[in-house]
C-alpha cells in the first residue's frame, strides 16, 4: 500500500470539488454529499486514515441552511494525524447522509448516536435505532431548538405510564448555569440561565 | 406384606407434550441492574444452551445530556461535568478537557501546569487500572484483589483530596490553568507512595498472573483481533492488548510527556488475560512516569498569567484590585472569551483516549462540544465478541473490558 502524506494534494487531484475548511488544529476539508463514501475510502485506502475515531454532527442552528453538517474525525495509526470531513446534509427537514458503516465498524454506533441525537438518517446503515434515549422517543435532543430543560412526554414502559399516569417532565432550570449576553442594554445584558424562557411558576411556551 | 405402588408416568406425559420444532433459543437480558456490568449497561442475549449466538449492548441508561448541558454554560462551567464522565479517573477528564479548550483559545500553559497535570492524570490512570483490576478480579471469582487495589486506591484518594479538596469529583483544572497550586510537601507524599506501592503492586498483580483459575477464565477469552479492533476504534489497553502499540502520549505528546521515559505495553493475542496484562505494566509505567516528573519538577506559575480573558485572576488580587475584581466578574459572567473555530483532542485516558471536538463561534459558551468517550467505542465490538462465547465469559470479557457507563453515555 502506497501511503501519501500530504492530504490536501491527493484530495485536490482525486476530488476537485473538495474545498478546505476553517481548522484551529487538524487538516479540514468540506465535501460534498454525494462524494463523501469516496473521500472517506479514499483516505482510509490510500492516506492511512485506518481508524476512524468519531461521527457526529452540528446543527447550524434553525433558519440556516444547510442546516446540520456531518462531522468525520479520521486518525491515522500510522503516521498519528487526524483528519476532519464535513459534509452539509441538503435536506433541512429530512436530513439524509450515507453511512459509512461499510468502511469501518465503528460507524454504526457513532451514527446511531448522531440519528438519536439530531434526526439524521443515514442510509445503508444495518440497524439505525436509537442508542442514547429510548425506542420511541419523539424528540431530537441536539438540536438546537430543543430546549435544555426537555419537553413532555410519554415514559418508556407504557405499562407503567398507563398504571400511574406518569410522565416524563421537563427539569426546572431555575438557577441554571448563568450566561451574560454581552454587548446588549444593561437589564438585556445580565447574567441569566441559558435557557430560562419559563420556570416553575411560568408556563413554558409551547 | 408388600405394597405395590403405582408412579404416574411423568417422563412419557413430556415426551408427549414436547413440541415438534427443533430446541428453542432462549433469549436472556443481563442487566442494567447486574454486579458484573459495571454500572448500567443491559446486554440483551440470545442462547443456544450455553452459547451465546447474538449479544446487543442497550446503553443510554445513564444518559444525562453532557453535550446539550455544555451548549448552555461557559467553558469553566463545564469542567465540574468532565469529573461525571469516566467517574474513576476524573482528574484524567479534567486535563482532557482543559487542553482541548486551551488548544481553542491557542493558549500555552506553563512548564510547571503540565507538570501537575502529568502528575495528576498518571494518578488517576493508577486508581482507575486498580479499580479495573479489582473489580475484574471480583467478577472472576478472586475476591482478595480487591481489596488489595482498593486500599491502594484509598490512599491515592487521600492525595487527591490534599490536592483538590474533593476525593471523587474533583473539578482540578480551569481553561489556562488549574484550581490551585500544589500543597506543601504533597509531592513528597505523592513519591513515598510511589515508593510503598510497587511492592504491593507486584503482590497483587502475583496473585493473577499465574493464578490457574484466573488463567482458565480469561486466556483465549474474548480476543479481539488487530484489524477488528482497528475498524471499531477500540483505544486504550483494550486497543494495545491486541498489539497495536497506540498511546497517544507517546505518539503526539501533549502537556510535556514528550519529556519523560517510559514505555507502551502491548499484548501479542488481544484476549482477556492479555487485557489484564497491559493494565497491570501501565501501573508500573506511570510510577516511573510519576518519579521523573517529581524530580525535575519545574518552578514558576502553576497558570497562564497572560490570558487575562480566560484564566480567573488570582483571589488576593480580586479582593484588593479593582480591575482584577471586574476581570474576575466578566470571566464568570460571561466565560471565558474564546475565538471561533473547531478543534479536536483527544488525550490517553486510563479507558482509552477521550475526545473533546469543540466547535466555537466566539463568547464564552462552546456552540457544540462532543465528547468521544472511550467506553462507548470500547463497548461497540461486545456484539462481535460475544458471539460463540459461553454465558459464563460474558463475565471475564465485560471485567477485561473495564469501561464505564458515566462515560459511555454521557
Amino acid at each position: 500500500m502506497t501511503v501519501t502524506t500530504d492530504v490536501a494534494a491527493v484530495l485536490k487531484e482525486r476530488f476537485p470539488q473538495v474545498t478546505g475548511r476553517e481548522s484551529l488544529d487538524w487538516p479540514a476539508f468540506n465535501v460534498p454529499t454525494g462524494q463523501v463514501m469516496a473521500v472517506l475510502q479514499c483516505l482510509r485506502d490510500e492516506c492511512a486514515f485506518d481508524m476512524l475515531v468519531d461521527v457526529t454532527a452540528i446543527d447550524g442552528s434553525p433558519g440556516r441552511s444547510p442546516r446540520f453538517t456531518v462531522v468525520w474525525h479520521l486518525l491515522s495509526t500510522v503516521r498519528q494525524t487526524y483528519v476532519r470531513i464535513a459534509a452539509d446534509c441538503s435536506d433541512d427537514t429530512r436530513p439524509v447522509m450515507p453511512s459509512a458503516t461499510g468502511l469501518w465498524s465503528a460507524a454504526n454506533w457513532h451514527e446511531r448516536e448522531t440519528y438519536d441525537m439530531f434526526g439524521i438518517a443515514f442510509t445503508g446503515h444495518p440497524d439505525l435505532r436509537r442508542i442514547l434515549m429510548w425506542e420511541g422517543y419523539p424528540y431530537f435532543p441536539l438540536r438546537k431548538d430543543f430546549p435544555l430543560a426537555g419537553l413532555e412526554t410519554e415514559l418508556p414502559d407504557l405499562a407503567v405510564a398507563d398504571e400511574t399516569g406518569a410522565k416524563v417532565k421537563p427539569a426546572p432550570y431555575m438557577g441554571g448555569p448563568f450566561v451574560a449576553a454581552p454587548g446588549r442594554t444593561m437589564d438585556a445584558a445580565e447574567p441569566r440561565a441559558g435557557d430560562q424562557s419559563w420556570t416553575e411558576h411560568q408556563e413554558k411556551p409551547r | 406384606m408388600a405394597t405395590e405402588y403405582t408412579f404416574p408416568d411423568n417422563a412419557a406425559k413430556t415426551a408427549a407434550a414436547a413440541p415438534e420444532s427443533p430446541p428453542e433459543k432462549m433469549s436472556i437480558s443481563m442487566g442494567p441492574s447486574h454486579p458484573s456490568t459495571h454500572g448500567v449497561l443491559r446486554l440483551q442475549m440470545e442462547l443456544d444452551g450455553e452459547i451465546i449466538t447474538r449479544a446487543d449492548p442497550v446503553v443510554g441508561y445513564l444518559h444525562r445530556g453532557d453535550e446539550k448541558i455544555a451548549e448552555n454554560m461557559t467553558y469553566n462551567q463545564f469542567v465540574p461535568y468532565t469529573d461525571r464522565l469516566d467517574y474513576l479517573a476524573p482528574l484524567a477528564n479534567n486535563v482532557a478537557y482543559a487542553i482541548a479548550v486551551e488548544r481553542l483559545a491557542k493558549l500555552e500553559v506553563p512548564p510547571r501546569c503540565q507538570a501537575i497535570r502529568v502528575i495528576v492524570a498518571e494518578l488517576a490512570r493508577i486508581s482507575s487500572h486498580l479499580m479495573g483490576l479489582g473489580a475484574f478480579g471480583i467478577d472472576v471469582g478472586a475476591w482478595t484483589v480487591f481489596l488489595y487495589t482498593f486500599t491502594e486506591r484509598e490512599k491515592l484518594y487521600r492525595l487527591f483530596e490534599e490536592l483538590t479538596g474533593a476525593r471523587f469529583t474533583t473539578s482540578y483544572t480551569r481553561i489556562g490553568g488549574v484550581a490551585r497550586d500544589v500543597p506543601e510537601g504533597w509531592l513528597d507524599r505523592v513519591s513515598a507512595f510511589c515508593d510503598q506501592f510497587l511492592p504491593i503492586l507486584e503482590e497483587t498483580l502475583a496473585l493473577l498472573t499465574r493464578n490457574k483459575i484466573f488463567l482458565d477464565r480469561t486466556a483465549g477469552i474474548g480476543v479481539i483481533s488487530q484489524p477488528d479492533a482497528i475498524a471499531y476504534g477500540l483505544t486504550g489497553p483494550n486497543l494495545r492488548a491486541t498489539g497495536v502499540p497506540l498511546d497517544l502520549r507517546k505518539d503526539r505528546p501533549y502537556s510535556g510527556y514528550e519529556q519523560y521515559e517510559f514505555d507502551v505495553p502491548v499484548g501479542t493475542r488481544g484476549d482477556c488475560y492479555d487485557r489484564y496484562l497491559c493494565r497491570g505494566e501501565e501501573m508500573r509505567q506511570s510510577v516511573r512516569i510519576l518519579r521523573q516528573v517529581i524530580q525535575h519538577f519545574p518552578g514558576g506559575d502553576w497558570y497562564a498569567r497572560d490570558a487575562r480573558k480566560i484564566f480567573a485572576p488570582p483571589k488576593d488580587k480580586i479582593l484588593t484590585s479593582m480591575e482584577e475584581l471586574i476581570q474576575n466578574f466578566m470571566l464568570v459572567t460571561e466565560g471565558p472569551q474564546m475565538p471561533p473555530g473547531e478543534v479536536y483532542f483527544e488525550a490517553e485516558n486510563p479507558k482509552g483516549a477521550l475526545g473533546f471536538y469543540v466547535v466555537s463561534r466566539g463568547g464564552g459558551v462552546p456552540w457544540r462540544l462532543k465528547i468521544r468517550s472511550p467506553s462507548f467505542c470500547n463497548l461497540s465490538i461486545l456484539p462481535k465478541v460475544c458471539v460463540g462465547a459461553m454465558v459464563a465469559d460474558i463475565v471475564s470479557i465485560l471485567g477485561s473490558f473495564d469501561f464505564v457507563m458515566g462515560e459511555c453515555d454521557r
